[in-house]
C-alpha cells in the first residue's frame, strides 16, 4: 500500500484475530502491527468491533481464532491483571467507594512501593492530568471531565507499555473535548507510552493519531497515517467516512504508461497517475473523488486553474471563516461541494449565480 | 377521567377495609400491654407499666430470648453467606439451568411454612438427628435464604461490571477484586440481608415449634404462655416489644437496601 511508517519496533501484533459472539462475527480476521510509542487509533462506525478488539488486547476476552502478541509474547490465556496494558473505560469506571487519590493508588498496592513512594507517584500522576490537589475529593463529587482525567491518571500511574482508551472523550462537551484532544496528544508525547484510542469521531482520530485503522464490519478497511487516509482513501466507504468527499461517476477509457485515462461526468476527460488509484482499478465504471477544498471558485476573469468547468450555485452556507457552496455542474449526477476561505475582499455568491470552478489533476482520487 | 386517579369508589373502600383488618390487631397490642387489667377487653382500666416489669422478672423468658437471639444470628449469617454466593453467580454467570435453580431456591418464599416444617422434621428424624437449636437454625436458613438472595442480587446486578474489570486491569486477581471492589460496593446489601434474616428468624413460629427440642425460642415461649390467662398482659407486653424491634430492624434494612441501590445506581433484582 502507501508510504506508511512502520519504523520502530512492533509492540502489539494482531494476527488474523477473529471474535464471534454466537453467530455474530464482531471481528473477522484483523491483522495489524502497532508500533512502540505510537498513537494508534481504531476508527469506525458504531458496532464495527472497536471495543471488542480493545477488550481482546486488554485480556477481558479471548479471541475465537487468531493470536495477539504483546512485546513478542503470545497473550493467549494471560489474564487482564498480568498484561502490560491499562485501560481507560468508556464509562471511566471510577471506584465510587474510594476518593480520587485512593482511585489512582489502587493498582500500586501490588507493587509494594511503600507509603511515601506511593504518595509521590499519585501526586505526580494527578499533576500530569492537571488535578493536583484533588486527592481527597470523593469520586461522586467530580465533573465528567475530571472523572475522565482520574481514570487517565489511574492508568498512567501504572506506567503501562500500552494504554487503551475506549472513546474517552465522547461524554465530554465540544469545548472540553477539543481541549482534551490536545492534552492527550501532548501527554502521549511526554510519557512515550503506546496509546490505542477507540473513537467514532474521524476528526478526533485525524488530530491525535500517528496512524489510524479504519474499521467496518469487523475488518480493517485501511490502516494508514491521517494524511494518507485523507488524501488517498482506498475505497468509497473510507473516503466518505473521513471528512467530506465529492463523488463523480467516471468511465475508464484507457490505461497507458502509468496513466489512467478517465471520462468524468461533470469534469470532463482527464488522465491521472496510477498512484491516485490507491484501491486499484476494477472494471470500467468507477467513482472519482475530490475534496471540497481541492475545488476552487475562480472569482475574477484573470484567475486561472489547471482545469476548469463552469456551473450554477445551488446553495451557499456561510460558516464565518469559510463558505460552503453546492454547485450544479453540467453532466454531474449530484451538486458538488466547494469550500472557500472568506479572505479579505472575496465576494460571497448567491444561489442562482454562475461560477467557474477550477481544480488540479493531482487532487483527484479514483475509487473502486 | 377523575375516576382514573383515585380509582373507583369501591376499590378505595376495599383498600381501607383491608388495611384496618390487617393492622387493627397490631394497634391493639400496645394498648392492652399498657392496660391495668388482667383481662383483655374494653373498657380500658388505666395506664401501667407493671406488665413490662413483671416480664423482665421472668427467668424462662430470658432463656427463650437468648435462644431466639442465637438462632437469629446464626440463621441470618448463614443465609447471607449462601445468598452472596447465589446472587453473585446468578448475576455474573450464564450457566445451564440457571433459572430453574434460582427458582427452586426461591420456592420456600411461597411454600406454606407448615409444609417446610413437617418435611424437615420427618427428614431430620429419619436421619437420626436429635432436635436442637441447630435444627431450628437449619429451618430458618431455608426460609431466610430466598430473602437474602432477593436483596443481594439487586445489589450485585446493579453494580457496574466494568468496575471489576477495572480492578483486574489494574493488576488485582479475582479474590482481591472481590475483596477490594465487589464487597465494599454490595456491603449495604449484605447489611440489609443480615437484618432481614435476623428479623424473619426472630419472629418465626411454626418451624421453630416443630424443630426445637427442649429449648424454646421466644415465639414458642409466647405461645406456651397463652394458655394461662393471667400471663396474657405479659405476653402482650412482650409482643409489643417484639413488634417495635422488628419494625426498627426492617426500617434499617430498607435504609441499607436503598443506599445500596443508590450507590450502584439503580433499582431492580428479584423483589
Ligand atoms: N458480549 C457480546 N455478546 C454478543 N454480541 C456482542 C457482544 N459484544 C459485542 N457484540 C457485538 O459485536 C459487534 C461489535 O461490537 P463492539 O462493541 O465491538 O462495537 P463498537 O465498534 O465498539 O461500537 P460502538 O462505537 O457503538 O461502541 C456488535 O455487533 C455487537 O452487537
Ligand atoms: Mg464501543
Amino acid at each position: 500500500m502507501t508510504d506508511d511508517r512502520t519504523r520502530g519496533r512492533a509492540l502489539i501484533t494482531l494476527d488474523r484475530v477473529e471474535k464471534r459472539f454466537g453467530e455474530v462475527a464482531a471481528l473477522d480476521g484483523v491483522s495489524a502491527e502497532i508500533m512502540e510509542g505510537e498513537f494508534f487509533s481504531l476508527l469506525g462506525p458504531s458496532g464495527c468491533g472497536k471495543t471488542t478488539l480493545l477488550r481482546l488486547i486488554a485480556g477481558f476476552d479471548e479471541p475465537t481464532r487468531g493470536t495477539i502478541a504483546i512485546d513478542g509474547k503470545p497473550m493467549a490465556g494471560v489474564p487482564a491483571n498480568l498484561r502490560p496494558t491499562n485501560m481507560v473505560f468508556q464509562s471511566y469506571a471510577i471506584f465510587p467507594h474510594l476518593d480520587v487519590a485512593q482511585n489512582v493508588a489502587y493498582g500500586l498496592r501490588r507493587l509494594r512501593l511503600g507509603r511515601e513512594e506511593t504518595a509521590r507517584r499519585v501526586t505526580e500522576a494527578l499533576g500530569m492530568v492537571d488535578l493536583a490537589g484533588y486527592g481527597k475529593r470523593a469520586a461522586h463529587a467530580l465533573s465528567g471531565g475530571q472523572r475522565q482525567r482520574v481514570a487517565l491518571a489511574r492508568a498512567l500511574v501504572m506506567r503501562p507499555r500500552v494504554l487503551l482508551l475506549d472513546e474517552p472523550l465522547s461524554a465530554l462537551d465540544k469545548k472540553l473535548r477539543e481541549q482534551m484532544q490536545v492534552e492527550l496528544r501532548r501527554l502521549q508525547r511526554a510519557v512515550g507510552i503506546t496509546f490505542i484510542l477507540v473513537t467514532h469521531d474521524q476528526e478526533e482520530a485525524l488530530i491525535m493519531s500517528d496512524r489510524i485503522a479504519v474499521m467496518f464490519d469487523g475488518q480493517i478497511a485501511q490502516l494508514a497515517s491521517p494524511e494518507t487516509l485523507y488524501r488517498r482513501p482506498v475505497n468509497r466507504r473510507v473516503a466518505s467516512f473521513i471528512g467530506v468527499m465529492n463523488f463523480f461517476e467516471a468511465q475508464v477509457t484507457g490505461e497507458a504508461a502509468g496513466l489512467i485515462e478517465l471520462d468524468v461526468a461533470g469534469l470532463g476527460r482527464i488522465a491521472i497517475p496510477a498512484e491516485q488509484a490507491p484501491g486499484g482499478v476494477n472494471g470500467a465504471s468507477v467513482s472519482v473523488g475530490i475534496r471540497p477544498e481541492m475545488l476552487t471558485l475562480l472569482f475574477s476573469e484573470s484567475d486561472r486553474a489547471e482545469h476548469e468547468v463552469s456551473g450554477e450555485v445551488v446553495d451557499a452556507v456561510y460558516y464565518g471563516d469559510m463558505t460552503y457552496y453546492d454547485l450544479r455542474l453540467p453532466g454531474a449526477a449530484r451538486p458538488a461541494t466547494v469550500s472557500m476561505r472568506n479572505t479579505a475582499g472575496r465576494p460571497i455568491l448567491r444561489p442562482g449565480e454562475r461560477a467557474r470552478v477550477g481544480w488540479g489533476r493531482e487532487s483527484l482520487i479514483l475509487l473502486a | 377521567m377523575s375516576g382514573r386517579r383515585g380509582g373507583p369508589g369501591w376499590l378505595r373502600g376495599y383498600a381501607i377495609g383491608y388495611l384496618v383488618f390487617l393492622y387493627a390487631p397490631v394497634f391493639l397490642l400496645p394498648i392492652f400491654a399498657f392496660n391495668d387489667s388482667a383481662i383483655i377487653a374494653f373498657p380500658l382500666r388505666g395506664f401501667t407499666t407493671a406488665n413490662f416489669e413483671q416480664l423482665w422478672a421472668t427467668e424462662a423468658m430470658h432463656g427463650a430470648l437468648a435462644n431466639s437471639l442465637k438462632v437469629a444470628v446464626a440463621a441470618s449469617v448463614i443465609s447471607t453467606l449462601l445468598g452472596i454466593c447465589a446472587a453473585r453467580a446468578s448475576a455474573r454467570y450464564e450457566f445451564p439451568g440457571r433459572r430453574p435453580i434460582i427458582g427452586f431456591i426461591m420456592l420456600p418464599l411461597v411454600l406454606p411454612e407448615i409444609i417446610v416444617a413437617v418435611a424437615l422434621l420427618v427428614v431430620l428424624v429419619q436421619l437420626g438427628f436429635s432436635l436442637s437449636l441447630w435444627t431450628v437454625v437449619l429451618g430458618h436458613v431455608l426460609i431466610c435464604t430466598p430473602f437474602s438472595i432477593a436483596v443481594l442480587s439487586s445489589a450485585f446486578l446493579n453494580m457496574d461490571r466494568s468496575l471489576e474489570e477495572a480492578s483486574q486491569d489494574l493488576g488485582e486477581g479475582r479474590v482481591m477484586t472481590f475483596l477490594r471492589v465487589t464487597l465494599p460496593l454490595v456491603a449495604p446489601g449484605i447489611v440489609a440481608s443480615l437484618l432481614i434474616g435476623f428479623t424473619i428468624s426472630l419472629d418465626e413460629f411454626i418451624i421453630a415449634f416443630f424443630l426445637t427440642g427442649t429449648e424454646p425460642t421466644l415465639p414458642v415461649y409466647i405461645w406456651s404462655q397463652l394458655r394461662f390467662t393471667a400471663k396474657l398482659p405479659g405476653v402482650m407486653a412482650l409482643g409489643c416489644m417484639l413488634l417495635l424491634l422488628s419494625l426498627a430492624l426492617l426500617g434499617a434494612a430498607e435504609y441499607f437496601r436503598r443506599r445500596s441501590a443508590r450507590q450502584t445506581g439503580s433499582t431492580g433484582g428479584y423483589l
